[in-house]
């Protein structure tokens, strides 16, 4: 379903036309990059530390080289010394020391899985069998993985050079606390002093993984040319480029980047892990090299978004208006210093207009991966919290959930705790929808079963991108993007170009370019594509019109350009005669110069998104199962460009949501190395775990794009793990304060408080 | 280093002969030996189904099925699905109902559902979710991947 809010009548936005790349991914031809295969090419493997923290004293390859087979193995001792230099990678900034430590470790061992060596060989079986030859001894150190013991002064230190950045001073001693922030507007004394209702929790989340069905995979070739060709498995080829040319110490422009199709990302791959090593394998051994990590290797040496431990504070008034917010965040940064704790203190309060507000948060290295970004990274754990406390008032108070958030949402001109102010957003659209909605005004019967909701927001952010276009001799058009396409974005540019021009979707050949053959342009992260890249397919387009007006009235209508009209649907008009877009592009290809047109944009706003969520579930005592019953995502998306790519958003962002809430954790040994490195023993939901996911998609457009596009890919893996904690509340009376809420741990705490009852 | 075995065996309707060596996966000998990559490595253990072919009539997660375990054997990969350049409905049902997003659990996604609608054309949600509960997708939670094997049982019923 779809609520327009009237923002306009499109031709092409809207429908729902097969994908571009479909008929190869149904047929097996796309090309991932674990697929391809060049003459020559060796297969490598990684050595991995089997311990949580250490140092390394010593490496021995010798046995390795030896081995028939074996062309190339290398240690951090090959690879160049980066320094200490911070490098913006576009959604991030990051330490070259701390990027290059962790694709091959230095003097130390940071996490299990942490990489130690690499060899190249003929195939992986002879890989392996040499990797494991390597003789590594470590010095074994003590190691911590909960974040509130890394942040005590006598914890085990993971770097002796990190000093706490606390608002710009850092601290006298060494500490695993890389960053403290601190966020506040108002007056919070006086803010919590005016409140009838105050309500406090402590919560925690476990860290779980982004769960990719890819394997990280990088293929490396480096020329005799001395150019290093790469083709990877990442959402930026960009990004990509830079990380590995700085780690490699190379220049820039001597690295090419092919992204391969990819398959899935939420943010994991953009840091790089494998691409500076085959680089280096491949200038070591003369061939191309290809790794493609195991499943054990993805969990536990990449990508996990950050556990935390949050106390968040929240007062209202009598009559449920939030006065007052105070929060203390603390987030795993993982190995190395750089985690997702800045958006969550964004976020902690971003859907509600609150006058006072403390933040402080902590961004703490512990002996795990270094955290990745995952989907509104730093998002989902702070609704965790507060749309619980929001319940919780609305409770005691005797008012509706729907309610409270609907007198306190946040609208246009809301003044967020980091300071910018809200241009027109969605949320309050989104709350009448879910007013309006079957499922909210359904009624659910029965024992332990109960009914939540939760709201989410995310950025989506503009970056960097650029588009070119081509004219074919029958007026269809190619367009070439920088985009990596995790889930359809080829088409939804393709359908904005084809929206001004006024031609159709299949009428455009898109594709996305390497490093070398298309303008630069930043990750596929940030709910960014559709709103940033299609921004770029649609100024391209019009760039396209702006030349053939000129031509036109040269060539074919001998005018000045002031008389050649541009029509709404795409036409050129002159004098009562009129040429369709293919018309002129045709007429205009035989008369002279073929047409070429490109945009390059860099959109500075946010996109703002806004959901919210309702979950009807039911829970069994007896094991402490949750089953989701029913669930509905609304979801203001400015505009759908291809709705059903939207619903698909939503859709599979909300089941990431659902397995973070009730399934998904990493256990740890007591020598705090993973103990479920693999699909079997990380439980994400499978189909028979779930519901359909129904969705409602809100049109409240976005003034920063023509087409009032906004960003959806991230808001809704937001509400879930809340939404879902506030049904089983519903359902049973008993508030969660831990994330995963899966089986044992409600069911011992629907045990502790029977007995306590 | 262990000798090579020679097999003859059946993929996608025609005869092939390969040699592996005896450790080797059937998903190795496809993607590796016989350049057949549409199936996919997502875990290498028999957990997420990325890698399904059917064996014999059976959907079986071809990483866990040896190379030499295929002698005289029919297999049928997402190579073989389409009919020439003809989608099978259920390739045409994934398409049009968006039910893919980044694409790689869909060979082993399209290889079960057929080997399911196969059997049980008519197959009711729950029957989908529970034969389809080994391949996992982590991109569209699934519900449109259900409705478009539903589709896609109701197309093949009617061509029938």
């Amino acid at each position: 379903m779809i609520k327009n809010n009237g923002n306009g009548e499109y031709r092409v936005l809207g429908t729902r036309p097969v994908r571009h790349d479909g008929a190869d991914k149904v047929t097996g031809k796309a090309v991932y990059t674990a697929d391809v295969q060049l003459p020559g090419m060796l297969r490598g493997f990684i050595l991995r530390s089997p311990i949580a923290h250490g140092l390394i004293k010593s490496i021995d390859t010798s046995a390795a080289k030896a081995t028939p087979g074996v062309h190339a193995v290398i240690t951090s001792a090959d690879m160049p010394d980066v320094g200490d230099k911070i490098a913006d990678l576009g959604e991030g900034a990051v330490n070259l020391k701390y990027l290059s430590g962790n694709v091959l470790a230095q003097d130390k061992v940071l996490y299990k899985g942490h990489a130690v060596a690499a060899v190249a060989a003929v195939d992986i079986h002879v890989a392996e069998e040499a990797a494991n030859k390597i003789i590594v001894e470590y010095e074994e150190l003590p190691s911590v993985t909960w974040v509130l013991d890394a942040m005590q002064d006598d914890a085990p230190l993971l770097h002796d050079d990190l000093h706490t950045d606390s608002m710009g001073a850092k601290s006298e001693n060494p500490s695993n606390i890389c960053t403290h922030m601190h966020f506040e507007k108002g007056n919070i004394e006086d803010g919590f002093a005016q409140c009838d209702v105050v309500v406090e929790r402590e919560f925690k989340t476990a860290s779980v993984h982004q769960g990719y069905i890819e394997p990280h995979a990088s293929v490396g070739d480096w020329n005799e040319d001395g150019r290093l060709r790469i083709w990877t498995a990442t959402q930026g080829s960009f990004s990509a480029r830079q990380q590995t040319a700085e780690i490699l110490q190379i220049p820039i422009g001597d690295v090419v980047v092919t992204p391969c199709e990819i398959g899935g990302g939420f943010g994991g791959k953009i840091a790089v892990y494998l691409e500076p090593l085959v680089g280096m394998l491949s200038k070591v051994s003369g061939r191309p090299v290809k790794i493609s990590m195991t499943r054990a290797d993805v969990f536990e040496a990449t990508g996990p978004t950050p556990g935390s431990y949050m106390k968040v504070k929240i007062g209202a008034t009598n009559d449920g208006k939030l006065i007052a917010g105070e929060a203390w965040l603390a987030y795993d940064a993982g190995g190395y210093p750089g985690g997702m704790i800045g958006p969550g203190c964004m976020c902690v309060f971003s859907c509600y207009d609150i006058e006072h507000a403390v933040v402080d948060g902590y961004d703490v290295c512990l002996n795990k991966p270094n955290t990745q970004a995952y989907r509104a990274p730093g998002a989902t754990q702070v609704a965790f919290a507060t749309e619980q406390l929001v319940d919780e008032i609305a409770k005691q108070i005797g008012m509706c959930p729907l309610e409270i958030r609907q007198l306190n949402a946040a609208k246009e001109g809301t003044v967020r705790v980091d300071g910018p102010k809200y241009p027109p957003v969605g949320l309050v659209e989104c709350l009448e929808a879910l007013e309006e909605s079957d499922h909210w005004k359904s009624s659910l019967d029965g024992p332990l079963r109960g009914r939540g909701i939760a709201a989410g927001f995310w950025f989506g952010c503009g970056l960097k991108s650029c588009a070119t276009v081509t004219v074919n001799h029958d007026g269809t058009v190619n367009l070439l993007e920088g985009s990596t396409d995790i889930g359809g974005s080829r088409t939804s540019l393709a359908m904005q170009l084809a929206e001004v021009l006024g031609i159709t979707s299949d009428d455009v050949n898109p594709m996305v370019g390497d490093t070398d053959s298309v303008g630069y342009t930043d990750v596929t992260g940030g709910s960014r594509v559709t709103f940033a890249t299609g921004l770029a397919a649609y100024t391209a387009g019009r760039d396209l019109q702006t030349q053939m007006i000129s031509r036109a009235a040269e060539e074919v209508w001998d005018c000045s350009p002031d008389e050649v009209t541009l029509e709404n649907d795409g036409s050129f008009t002159h004098n009562g005669e009129s040429k369709t877009f293919k018309e002129l592009a045709s007429q205009l290809f035989k008369h002279g110069e073929p047409l070429v047109a490109r945009a390059a944009v860099s959109p500075e706003n946010p996109t703002n998104g806004f959901g919210v969520h309702v979950a009807d579930v039911e829970v069994d005592p007896e094991t402490g199962k949750v089953t989701v019953l029913r669930y509905t995502t609304i979801q203001d998306a400015g505009k759908a460009v291809h709705p059903s790519y939207v619903e698909g958003q939503l859709q599979g962002g909300t089941v990431q949501g659902i397995g973070w809430a009730l399934n998904e954790e990493y256990f740890y040994h007591d020598n705090d190395t993973v103990a479920n490195a693999s699909f079997l023993d990380y439980r994400m939901p499978t189909m028979l775990d779930l519901p359909m996911i129904d969705t409602i998609i809100v049109e409240a457009a976005n003034p920063d794009h023509p087409y009032g596009v906004r960003g959806v890919g991230e808001t809704p893996i937001v509400p879930p793990p809340a939404a879902l904690a506030n049904a089983i509340y519903n359902a049973t009376g008993t508030r969660m304060e831990q994330l995963p809420m899966s089986p044992p741990v409600l069911w011992k705490q629907l045990q502790s408080e029977s007995a306590e009852a | 280093m262990a000798n090579k075995r020679h097999v003859s065996t059946t993929i996608n309707g025609e005869p092939k002969e390969f040699l592996c060596a005896p450790h080797e996966s059937l998903l190795e000998v496809l993607r590796d030996n016989l350049g057949l990559t549409g199936s996919k490595e997502g875990c290498n253990n028999g957990n997420c189904g990325a890698c399904t072919v059917i064996l014999n009539g059976r959907p079986v997660d071809s990483c866990l099925v040896l190379g030499v375990e295929v002698e005289d054997a029919e297999v049928e990969t997402v190579e073989g699905i389409a009919d020439r350049n003809e989608l099978h409905p259920v390739q045409e049902c994934f398409l049009e109902g968006a039910a893919l997003q980044c694409g790689i659990c869909t060979p082993g996604f399209l290889v079960a559902s057929k080997a399911l609608l196969e059997k049980t054309p008519d197959a009711c949600e729950h029957t989908i979710r529970y034969n389809l509960a080994g391949n996992l997708c982590r991109c569209t939670g699934y519900d449109k991947i259900v409705r478009a094997v539903q589709d896609a049982g109701k197309r093949m019923a009617e061509s029938n």
